[in-house]
């Protein structure tokens, strides 16, 4: 328990993470290989390829009651299916924009790129989003 | 097909304002080919508006129904079992889909939640251009299958005006000229010559100048 770092979740916060199966799942999964912790506010769900994401399993995080939702995937260029990580990025873009339309902060929904070997940079990552979305505070419950 | 905008949030925002039970329905054809009005869209507007409601303390119910085609009777009627549920319909449908649900529900308000644009096709992926502006009397067989009445800015039949830059529009310099388009084809199919012949005076009482339009086909009546 200690070393998944849950005695760490000081906040109701929960954070969504969809990571592509092929880096940032992997990441994340050494990551705790290397015993490196990241928040347990963050609930990784695995997809196939981020060019899987839809405006709306984003709308649907936060209308869960996600506080903040990360999409992470291959880097630019290196996506296993060419580009759905390019894909993503623009319709992540354009989730941010319904976002703003409600008046809800679009910072809570980022991107990410990293590939599977960047476990402590999953970690890296996955700290930053968490602090920004404890700033940022409570979403819509 | 139809292409059609979702109009802001703001303006749906104040349609619903004094209702709780909302239906947002959708349709089938035209708007969920041009990604404004199908099932997905319905999805997207519904989760906003909860979002929106819970984010400002209101409840709000909204019921989701996307059908194969607004236009139609028989699959407008599919909404009937929902819309006995609420108080107010929000219609992502195009202007004729709306009105639709108005004459067969007369007694639910129904309000649109996109501006039905115009009539033309998809370019590409995410882009939209106008092609026919149902003036009810297509000349494409004088033009070179391109339409000057929907594609030039000025609807010329004899042109081009003297605003064609560079193939380009005055408007606009990412507007294509129509009639530099009609000539390039028409020079394809070698029949410029045929651009000589002056084109008389449009016949507009065949388009919006001989009011509402309609067609009638008795061997298809029931």
């Amino acid at each position: 328990m200690n070393q998944l770092g849950m005695e760490n979740k000081n906040s109701d916060l929960e954070i969504i993470a969809f990571c592509c199966q092929y880096c940032a799942y992997a990441a994340a999964d050494l990551a705790g290989s290397m015993k490196i912790q990241y928040p347990p506010e963050i609930k990784i769900v695995r997809i196939p390829c981020t060019g899987k994401i839809d405006e709306l399993y984003l709308l649907k995080a936060f209308e869960s009651g996600a506080d903040g939702v990360m999409v992470a995937g291959c880097e630019e260029g290196n996506c296993h299916f060419l580009e759905g990580n390019i894909r993503a990025k623009k319709k992540v873009g354009y989730t941010q924009g319904l976002l703003s339309e409600i008046g809800i902060e679009k910072e809570r929904l980022e991107m990410f790129n990293l590939s599977a070997s960047q476990g402590k940079k999953f970690a890296q990552i996955a700290n930053e989003f968490t602090e920004r979305i404890k700033k940022l505070g409570e979403g819509v419950k | 097909m139809i292409v059609a905008e979702r109009k802001t949030i703001e303006e749906i925002k104040q349609y619903i304002l004094p209702y709780k039970n909302i239906l947002l329905t959708g349709c089938g054809a035209c708007v969920t080919v041009c990604f404004s009005g199908g099932e997905k869209e319905v999805g997207i507007l519904a989760s906003q508006l909860r979002l929106l409601c819970k984010k400002e303390n209101r409840e709000i119910n909204i019921i989701e129904q996307t059908v194969k085609r607004q236009c139609e009777k028989e699959f407008t009627m599919e909404l009937e079992n929902n819309l006995k549920k609420v108080d107010a319909v929000i219609c992502l449908a195009c202007g004729a889909g709306s009105q639709f649900i108005a004459k067969y529900f007369p007694t639910k308000p129904v309000f649109p939640g996109v501006n039905t644009k115009f009539l033309g096709g998809t370019d590409e992926p995410g882009l939209w251009m106008e092609n026919c502006l149902l003036c009810g009397d297509c000349i494409l067989d004088k033009t070179g299958g391109i339409c000057p009445i929907a594609r030039c800015s000025k609807s010329l039949l004899n042109g081009p005006c003297g605003g064609s830059q560079n193939g380009k529009c005055e408007i606009d310099k990412d507007i294509d000229c129509a009639w530099q388009l009609i000539y390039d084809r028409m020079k394809l199919l070698g029949r410029e010559q045929e651009l000589e012949t002056i084109q008389p005076i449009k016949d507009w009482s065949k388009s919006r100048d001989g009011g509402p339009r309609k067609i009638v086909r008795e061997d298809l009546k029931l």
